[in-house]
């Protein structure tokens, strides 16, 4: 009996040395750390609105924002490439969570900044992590003088603290697959100054915000904010539908817009175009990257 | 009577410790002189008029069996490491598709090492043949190297040869043709461990 199990036991010790099928199996499974989705939107804005991208550790970003005035103008502004409406904007990457940026528009003469931070980050592998989480929070200032600016009114006093917004926005997204993304982002605006007394300071809103890959470099967008007040005659909610295009180091989006402005306050409180009246916008943002640290870089041994 | 059960017995217990040493043996006799790594370095460069774009991966697996000479390497692609983090996520995204196919892989044999010769330090010129797996695309390469062995039953392996992307499935658009070389060089360079 026994002479037999240690028979049997002496084929079995020679199978796996003969049948060994792959070498790399002996190693067993590898211990990588987690591996955090990439790629979930082709750059760090929706159109208007931040995506739960961030721009790299190190990296610089320029961004040129445009928009033409509306379609509806009609031939006599040149269905509005007469006009225009430009931010140009320096986001950086302080760390692969948080980005800082600061941008000025001609849209009130504003100068604006924010930060961003990812509290929780989407996971491939090596994590259970199903969603990312971010928080933005921005500010913005006014430099036009105040007989430019509509919520100034007339007879008001001309304070500082007048000319400053603010908004707080949590963006919880999740890309489901490698061509569909998208995110849910509630916020509030804070205005200083308000034009009407019966207008909110504080307004409540919900964006939503997605995208789908049409070809590797081609994405196309969408996003919407919902603010939640008691209708204002002028302002309605941003809409926004556009392309991604990528090309090595830019990336182009082309997109049709109600809003005007490109930082928070102007878009989600000051929107005053309306689609069905072809108060449109043709626009583009173009972002360009330069490296300029790179944390990676390991000194050559 | 007693004499034969008692010769019985022993003879028994010769049978036994046979068998028991037996048992032992295969593992023994075909004890194989395996080597292997968990970060070997694999660098990939493209030169071109208009840029360089280079990568390295530090995480490369790899089994190395002597006496066979079966070897075995394994990429994962996210492990990549660009100069600019960009290109990093379009390596991943537009050329390689790692989410689809994660891992790079190579297996074939080595020619040039025995089991004998991996026991003694010196310097020895190989020959590598097996199949490459990019993209999900498998092709057949041939590539000289070298093996130094090392006391402490150290290899150390070098190698370089290159690869077309084309010839792995990844498309390149016409306006970054010119960015991307025809032709990848890879280099190859790991340090095995005895198993």
């Amino acid at each position: 009996m026994m002479i037999r199990t240690a028979l049997l036991a002496t084929a079995f010790l020679a199978l796996p040395t003969f049948g060994q099928d792959n070498l790399l199996d002996l190693l067993g499974e590898e211990e990588t750390g987690p591996v955090y989705t990439t790629a979930s939107f082709k750059t760090t804005r929706v159109i208007n609105s931040h995506s739960l991208e961030n721009t790299a550790h190190g990296v610089l970003d320029f961004r040129i924002s445009h928009r033409f005035g509306f379609l509806s103008g009609g031939v006599n502004e040149f269905f509005g490439l007469d006009n225009a409406d430009v931010r140009l904007g320096l986001d950086y990457g302080i760390s692969d969570r948080l980005m800082i940026g600061v941008g000025r528009s001609g849209f009130e003469k504003t100068v604006d900044g924010f930060a961003k931070f990812k509290l929780l980050r989407q996971c491939d592998d090596g994590c259970g992590m199903p969603i990312t989480l971010a928080v933005v929070a921005s500010s913005s200032m006014t430099t036009a003088p105040a007989k430019d600016v509509p919520w100034y009114g007339p007879g008001r006093q001309d304070y500082f603290s007048h000319r400053l917004s603010y908004s707080w926005q949590m963006i919880l997204g999740r890309k489901f697959s490698e061509g569909f993304t998208m995110q849910l982002m509630p916020g509030v605006v804070h205005r200083n100054l308000v034009e009407l007394a019966s207008d909110r300071n504080d307004l409540l809103n919900i964006g939503v915000g997605a995208r789908a890959k049409l070809t590797k470099r081609l994405a196309i967008n969408a996003e919407y904010f919902h603010v939640l007040r008691d209708p204002v005659p002028l302002y309605t909610n941003s809409l926004s539908v556009g392309f991604d295009i990528e090309t090595g180091g830019h990336v182009f989006q082309l997109h049709f817009t109600n809003s005007t402005g490109m930082f928070e306050r102007a878009f989600i409180s000051e929107t005053t175009g309306r689609w069905e009246d072809g108060d449109i916008h043709f626009g583009f943002n173009i972002s360009r990257v330069f490296t300029l640290h790179n944390p990676k870089k390991k000194p050559v041994e | 009577m007693n004499e034969e059960k008692k010769n019985k017995r022993t003879n028994m217990t010769k049978l036994k410790n046979i068998a028991l040493a037996l048992a032992f043996v295969p593992s023994a006799l075909i004890a194989q002189e395996r080597f292997a790594t968990r970060n070997g370095h694999i660098h990939f460069f493209s030169g071109t008029a208009v840029e360089n774009i280079e990568a390295d991966n530090n995480k490369v697996t790899s089994v190395f069996d002597a006496t066979s000479g079966a070897i075995e390497f394994a990429a994962l692609v996210k492990a990549f490491e660009f100069e600019k983090a960009l290109m990093q996520e379009h390596f991943n995204e537009n050329y390689m598709e790692s989410n689809t196919f994660p891992k790079a892989t190579f297996k074939g044999k080595v020619s040039g090492l025995s089991a004998e010769q991996a026991k003694i330090p010196g310097t020895y010129a190989v020959e590598v043949t097996g199949d490459l797996t990019i993209h999900g695309v498998s092709k057949p390469v041939t590539t000289k190297g070298t093996m130094t062995v090392e006391a402490g039953g150290v290899i150390k392996a070098k190698s370089e040869f290159s690869v077309k992307p084309e010839d792995h499935g990844i498309e390149i658009p016409g306006v970054v043709r010119k960015n991307i070389a025809e032709t990848i060089k890879i280099s190859v360079d790991l340090a095995y461990a005895k198993m």
